[in-house]
């Protein structure tokens, strides 16, 4: 079946399986890398990207239901004039090793920041426990969500 | 030339990651990125019984299914010696007649696409039949226990193992350290601490699976792959192909974490072998329940006995323990030795013996995971020290004051390998601080401290290369792998300090084989000792090119050129380093390469007896605190030592140690591989649970501790694994103090509870 929808900002069109999932519709037939697949099971938050402004793990999220919505992946949101004070942030704090984590983190941590739950450290905790995270410990990660935090108030 | 610290420029601070940008904006490449022309995807048809017969395999009606090209079988693979295996050449690339755990690889399919691949694996038949299972450790020591290898022991390419003693049973590997007479050293004994302990099966869960690319082609092989150690697998895909070392090329991109996960040879064989059946090249990325029965860490039973005089003064320690290395040996033997090595703990002794068993079993095999050995003992044994205190009335810091080494004495009790190279009770100290040690206790609130040490280095060989374009821009050519440790950041920061110039202008590749240098591997704390120590040898003989060129130019004498700032200087002349190139070339061309090793200082040290390289610290302090009615254990604070003699970025060793930590409280408090008669119950990240934000105690130190004593660039020694040893053991003890001795871990709640109920029932009886 085919689908429409906005795609970083951009009018995009592609077939699809109604059992393709849009993590391998993003990272096949657009070559959108940035998502990655880990858990498979919304565990881990490596796969998340934005539809309509919500978080959503692409792992699990059927290709089809994004049709006629506003998806945003990690690669679109690195253009936005915004994704500046997120990535010095965590440049800042060294709060990226690896990097596989990284950008379900930031598009998690935009969501927050866009609907203004990004303020005490509770709501910083409580937002963050979709993505998971092996090698920084999460002080790093924390800390540059405080600082993103601060920046977007 | 080598620097004095107080002048550096470039180590010592926290330089911003030169990979960060790629990484944050989602265009760094890992291996299940790649794709290759021709690429055919590639699934894996595991075993469903944990130790069977394959009576038959039938592939034909999957062969039919159009877009299959190949299916991968046992017989297809008896034109080569299908073992593998660094340590121990054990394990068929695919089941040979016979599955040894469940989750084995029986076949493989190489498809159009991962959908046809997957229903291809559903249309294979396979029909077992069953054999008698050796499902724990306490099976496979049973005089009557099926034997799951027989035969001689095949040494793997690497065993640096020495003399691998025969098979006993079960038994694959085993390990003794001893010295000391026992009985004459415990007759004196005041106190005794005997004890049975549990540690269980973990997994690493580097984010990333294992992903390999493999594209074999008559008289060559080329992989990309998520491997920790590519000059390993590289010689061992020779050596299973038959080709030579050169022939095999392997590209390792960034690394979606390791943790030990991806060192040594894991999928590449097998899909190397797919690519061979397919002729066309192939990518397998495994899910996350695969990669749960791809490696592993090891569960452990362990017996200890630790006897102190009536002044609190360490006598004798015996320990004997086994492994459950799994079904086939992959790094269990080193993980076996390298936890004897921490069985004692840094302390006197006068007598010790230690016995550790690596024993097969039919459940998925166990090889390295950060920290290995040491996080298996060090909870025990340090756990013994704390109870010998409450014993001996003294507190469990001053136990440590009057028992701990001293730097350059022997750590191992033979008096072999390297003494001391740190300040253990000053690590200590500061770590018990950091978590208030002195403040008044609550009720139900504990503090502990841990000490331990890990053989860090493994085997002391690297190369690398540096090379300066004619524009002055750096490229460092090393076998490091980046898998999150920040190993491309600070090799730059170690060529650009050599060099006189900022590391924004060096950057550092990701290994290729057929031009990257030698490196033995990625893992034992060792890049930035040894891979570290390559990277400051070549720039320093870069830079001696550039002196010697500034000097012929000006006729000067090369002694006196400095380099700083990208330039070279003499008095007042100056001269940027294209300009330094351009003279010495006579064109704006050329460039300088240079070479820089490392390599051990004496005859053939294979042997894991020799070395270490350094011995990796592992001190933490934590406080904790426990909830009576639910068992729930909450981390209150911890503090970590990181003793790394130099750091050459402080930021990246605090993100180490605090990885380190999480991963530390995720082994003590809630991870655990469930087996029930050889299968996994929960391989997956809902019903295995690894730490989520909110699992971050509230106050947390990172003390980085910089006494210029290691051995590697301006006394720098590795770090990031000694952590992950000492937290469980601190945690453990400050449980204790709280009043709930545990000897099994992970510290469910339920454990918990129960062992308090216990405990009451105990104090109402006497």
């Amino acid at each position: 079946m085919r689908i429409e929808l906005l795609l970083n900002g951009e009018p995009a069109a592609t077939e699809v399986e109604p059992n393709t999932l849009l993590l391998d519709m993003l990272r096949d037939d657009f070559r959108l890398t940035g998502a990655k697949r880990s858990c498979d099971v919304q565990v881990c938050g490596t796969c998340t990207v934005l539809v309509d402004g919500q978080p959503v793990s692409a792992c699990t999220y059927l290709a089809c239901e994004a049709d006629g919505r506003d998806v945003l992946t990690i690669e679109g949101f690195a253009e936005l004039e915004e994704f500046e004070r997120y990535a010095a942030a965590f440049e800042r704090h060294a709060a990226v090793q690896c990097g596989f984590c990284t950008p379900g983190f930031l598009l998690t941590l935009k969501s927050l920041a866009d609907a203004g739950e990004l303020s005490g450290e509770d709501d910083i905790r409580h937002g963050l426990e979709g993505n998971l995270c092996r090698c920084t410990g999460y002080r790093a990660i924390l800390e540059a969500a405080r600082d993103i935090a601060e920046a977007v108030a | 030339m080598s620097v004095t610290t107080e002048s550096l420029r470039e180590v010592g601070r926290a330089r911003t990651r030169l990979d960060a940008r790629e990484k944050l904006r989602g265009a760094a490449v890992f291996a299940g990125d790649i794709e290759v022309p021709g690429m055919l995807h590639g699934r894996v048809l595991r075993a469903d019984l944990p130790h069977a017969e394959i009576v038959s395999i039938d592939t034909s009606a999957a062969e039919r299914i159009p877009g299959v090209v190949a299916v991968l079988v046992g017989r297809d693979l008896l034109d080569i010696d299908p073992y593998y295996g660094h340590a121990i050449k054990d394990r068929p690339i695919v089941a040979i007649e016979r599955v040894r755990f469940q989750g084995e690889p029986v076949a493989a399919v190489a498809a159009e696409d991962e959908a046809t691949a997957e229903a291809a694996l559903r249309a294979i038949e396979v029909v077992y039949e069953e054999l008698p299972l050796v499902d724990t450790v306490e099976r496979a020591l049973e005089p009557d226990a099926p034997l799951l290898h027989e035969g001689p022991i095949r040494p793997g390419l690497f065993h640096g193992l020495g003399d691998l003693g025969e098979r006993d049973g079960n038994v694959g590997y085993r390990y003794r350290l001893a010295a000391g007479d026992l009985a004459d050293a415990a007759a004196g004994a005041a106190h005794v601490c005997e004890g049975e302990y549990v540690f269980p099966a973990v997994y690493q869960y580097a984010m990333e699976t294992h992903s390999v690319v493999a594209d074999w082609r008559p008289g060559e092989i080329s992989l990309w792959a998520s491997c920790q150690h590519p000059f390993l697998v590289q010689a061992e895909i020779a050596d299973v192909f038959g080709l030579p070392i050169g022939a095999v090329r392997i590209h390792v991109p960034y690394l979606g974490g390791g943790f030990g996960s991806k060192s040594y040879t894991k999928m590449e064989p097998l899909t190397v072998a797919l690519s061979r059946k397919a002729r066309r090249p192939v990518k397998i990325v495994n899910r996350v329940e695969e990669s749960m029965v791809t490696s592993r860490r090891h569960g452990m039973r362990c017996w200890m006995r630790t006897t102190a005089d009536g002044d609190g003064r360490l006598l004798t320690r015996e320990t004997r323990f086994w492994l459950d290395t799994g079904a086939y040996m992959d790094n269990g033997p080193r993980v076996t030795a390298t936890a004897a090595d921490s069985a004692p703990g840094p302390y006197h002794w006068e007598a010790v013996d230690v016995e550790a068993n690596c024993v097969y079993c039919n459940t998925a095999p166990s090889g390295s995971y950060r920290a290995f050995g040491a996080t298996h003992l060090q909870w025990v044994a340090e756990s013994q020290v704390d109870e010998l205190a409450r014993k001996a009335g003294i507190d469990p810091l001053e136990m440590r004051r009057r028992n701990l080494l001293h730097p350059g004495e022997p750590v191992r009790p033979d008096g072999t390998g390297k003494p001391l190279d740190a300040d253990l009770l000053g690590d200590v100290v500061r770590a018990a601080h950091a978590v208030g040690w002195e403040e008044p206790r609550r009720p139900l609130v504990g503090r502990g401290v841990s000490v331990g040490l890990l053989a860090a280095g493994a085997h002391p060989v690297s190369r690398a290369s540096v090379r300066m374009r004619a524009d002055g821009s750096v490229e460092i050519s090393v076998g490091t792998t980046e898998m999150g440790q920040g190993p491309r950041t600070v090799m730059a920061q170690i060529a650009a300090e050599e060099l006189g110039m900022s590391s924004d202008h060096v950057r550092v590749l990701g290994a290729d084989t057929r031009f990257t240098p030698y490196d033995r591997s990625t893992g034992a704390s060792r890049s930035t000792t040894l891979a570290g120590g390559a990277v400051q040898n070549a720039a320093a003989a870069v830079a001696a090119r550039l002196r010697e060129s500034a000097a012929e130019a000006w006729g000067a004498d090369e002694s006196l050129i400095e380099l700083r700032d990208g330039r070279a200087v003499y008095g007042e002349l100056e001269m940027a380093y294209p300009d330094v190139i351009a003279k010495r070339f006579g064109f704006r061309g050329g460039e300088i390469i240079e070479g820089g090793e490392v390599r051990p200082t004496g005859g053939d040290t294979g042997s894991y007896a020799e070395g270490p390289v350094f011995w990796e610290v592992c001190v933490a302090a934590a406080e904790v605190e426990v909830d009576p009615d639910l068992g729930q254990v909450s981390v209150l604070r911890t503090a970590t030592v990181a003793d790394v003699g130099k750091a050459i970025n402080p930021q990246l060793v605090e993100r180490q140690d605090e990885g380190a930590l999480m991963q530390g409280c995720g082994n003590a408090m809630f991870e655990e591989m469930v087996y029930s008669a050889g299968a996994l119950l929960n391989d997956n990240l809902l019903e295995y649970r690894v730490p989520r934000v909110q699992d971050l105690p509230r106050e947390i130190t990172s003390i980085v501790v910089e006494n210029g004593d290691g051995p590697g660039p301006y006394g720098a020694k590795g770090c990031g694994e000694g952590a992950l040893a000492a937290v469980p053991a601190a945690i453990v003890n400050a449980l204790a103090d709280a009043g709930v001795p545990m000897t099994e871990l992970p510290l469910t709640p339920e454990r918990v509870w129960r062992r308090m109920q216990a405990l009451n029932t105990e104090e109402e009886r006497t």
